[in-house]
């Protein structure tokens, strides 16, 4: 039997175990989607319903009053709304993007290229990781500080670019790609930095989208709790920290607090559907062999 | 000897220059940002600190505190043992599972179902809509639902009740886990090579389980060790939910973790040397499990 009909026969499947799968995964799916549904319905719910007794999930009167006041809010604000918005796209995206190139170069290193101190730093990687951040907070503010980057975009987007799990990840994935592959390359005549741009970089791709997803998101997201330690002026803060004013105003300010929560989510949602189509597309066309 | 050994590191790294320049800037940052704070607050763990005065060296007497006198933290370090035992490995696996079973799908199904699965980690602090789930009055989904079918008669405290408290976490940390090693291992998935399946199949494997054991699993071991690491560090970390869901301290201490409890010494009562010790115990913790972990990670597909 040759290859071919052996995969159009799907390989080693059973149909009864796929529909008892297939049954399985969409009860935990409908399980896991109840915060986009709740998350999207309160952001239309009139104030009545927000408060109904019994508590309601799915709006029936949907109004777009919750984004009407939510800009009555930010016309009332000295800074203009667009700085916000200006600062959580340019930290999260120049923060991911630094990340990014950075960590892969260096994990470049650490999975293709042979040092006899690869072993140890990475040892120290992946130990990092399991130190709770609570206790270095401190010692960082005295960093930060001490090199006068207090009150800067770089408080912020130079521990992102420093963080650990960005590297870990991306050495897991290059440590996959053949030794011949880098060998042959050499021989060619190619160097280190064409050996990691032009040759290892699109092979990794999948990890590097999913790198993507989880700079932007904890940049998006964790955006506030940073920078209200180290960012006192009022136009570096990001629509994160913009949210938090929002949501102190109490009950009153619930409905615009439920829009701007969905507003929040949509980036991240956005740019993970992107990636992820991303991801399964490689995957058709990479055909990488020992 | 060792002269020698500096030698040659010194002429490897000659030679590679060009790697040097391509690892400097990750490694100059994390030094700065990472491993110099670690190193100090390890150092701090053998102090008092009050954060206004200048460090007192005091030796072990932070940590001899800690299992002698502090009780709360023997109550702490007991919860977090039982949260990170029964939801670290649960997740772990349905991480992997989820991942693997959606890998089967067409393209366009998985995508959505990716979405979907990841819902809960990527939307922020949508754990608090369990808040309004187990609400200790009648408003809450759970009690009125009870209610109405008649199975209690009065809302029963949920989040008050610590018979209930730490059960109620641990549903809510496994709705949230689907995270970080699940689009990590999706990710991995797409990296296994197709020919190695087709080549499987000539070779003999009968079904989708000894597929799973004999191929996918030992061509995603970088992944899976990638994905333990990251499932110990949440698991034994475990801090915000519980402040959030159940508050700050909870009751009886019932869902106090050995976070919650740095927390409180850490930035309430200014107690940082203390905290230090307990972040190197936890640290200690975290180290040990993922010795093991990756012991047993080595001998899969064997």
């Amino acid at each position: 039997m040759n290859v071919k009909s052996l995969l159009k026969k799907r390989l080693n499947r059973s149909w009864t175990v796929d529909i008892l799968l297939f049954v399985l995964l969409t009860g935990v799916a409908a399980f896991m989607s109840l915060p986009l549904i709740y998350t999207i319905n309160r952001a239309f719910m009139p104030l009545n319903e927000i408060f109904a007794f019994p508590p309601k999930f799915i709006v029936s009167n949907p109004t777009f009053k919750n984004f009407k006041d939510l800009v009555g809010i930010f016309s009332d604000s000295w800074v203009p709304f667009s700085r916000y918005v200006f600062n959580t796209f340019f930290i999260a995206i120049s923060g991911t993007f630094g990340h990014v190139i950075i960590a892969s170069a260096a994990a470049y290193v650490l999975a293709k290229v042979k040092f006899s101190f690869n072993k140890p730093l990475f040892a120290l990687v992946v130990m990092s990781l399991m130190f709770t951040p609570y206790v270095t907070q401190v010692p960082n503010y005295m960093t930060i500080s001490y090199l006068g980057m207090l009150d800067t975009y770089w408080a912020i987007l130079l521990p992102a670019f420093g963080s650990t799990l960005g590297l870990y990840l991306m050495k897991q994935f290059m440590e996959q790609i053949p030794d011949a592959l880098i060998e042959a390359a050499k021989i060619d005549g190619a160097t280190e930095y064409r050996i990691y741009w032009q040759i290892v970089m699109p092979i990794v791709k999948p990890a590097w989208m999913t790198l993507i997803i989880f700079s932007l998101q904890s940049l998006w997201t964790n955006g506030s709790v940073t920078s209200h330690k180290y960012i006192y002026s009022e136009q570096l803060r990001t629509v994160d920290a913009v949210f938090g004013q929002i949501a102190s105003g109490g009950i009153a300010r619930t409905g615009p607090v439920a829009a701007v929560t969905l507003l929040m989510m949509s980036v991240p949602i956005a740019v993970f559907i992107f990636t992820q189509s991303r991801v399964i597309q490689t995957m058709s066309t990479s055909g990488l062999k020992e | 000897m060792i002269a020698r050994k500096f030698r040659l590191m010194k002429s490897e790294m000659k030679q590679n220059k060009h790697a040097l320049v391509l690892m400097a800037p990750y490694f100059l940052i994390f030094l700065v940002f990472t491993v110099i704070p670690v190193l100090m607050s390890v150092v701090l763990s053998f102090t008092y600190f009050n954060m206004l005065q200048f460090p007192r060296w005091i030796g072990w007497s932070n940590y001899a505190h800690l299992f002698v006198q502090d009780d709360v933290f023997l109550i702490a370090l007991k919860n977090t043992f039982l949260f990170a035992f029964i939801t670290g490995p649960i997740s772990y696996i349905a991480c992997f599972l989820f991942a693997w079973l959606i890998n089967e799908l067409p393209p366009k199904l998985r995508a959505v179902l990716t979405l979907v699965l990841y819902a809960p980690s990527i939307a922020g602090n949508t754990y608090l809509i369990w808040q309004t789930l187990f609400s200790s009055d009648s408003y809450g989904y759970m009690n009125a639902f009870l209610i109405k079918w008649g199975f209690i008669l009065e809302p029963i405290q949920w989040l008050q009740d610590p018979k209930y408290m730490l059960p109620i976490l641990m549903v809510v940390q496994l709705w949230l886990s689907l995270g970080t090693s699940f689009l990590a291992f999706i990710a991995g998935l797409q990296n296994v090579d197709r020919t190695l399946y087709e080549a499987g199949a000539i070779d003999g494997i009968r079904n989708r389980w000894q597929e799973l054991w004999f191929i996918t699993l030992p061509a995603m071991r970088p992944q899976l060790m990638f994905g333990a690491v990251i499932q110990i560090t949440s698991a034994f970390a475990v801090a915000e939910i519980s402040i959030y869901m159940i508050g700050f301290p909870s009751v009886d201490y019932a869902a106090h973790t050995i976070v919650t409890h740095l927390i409180d010494y850490g930035t309430i009562r200014f107690q940082m040397g203390y905290a230090s010790a307990i972040a190197t115990i936890l640290f200690a913790i975290m180290m040990g499990t993922n010795l093991i972990t990756q012991k047993f990670l080595r001998k899969v597909g064997e």
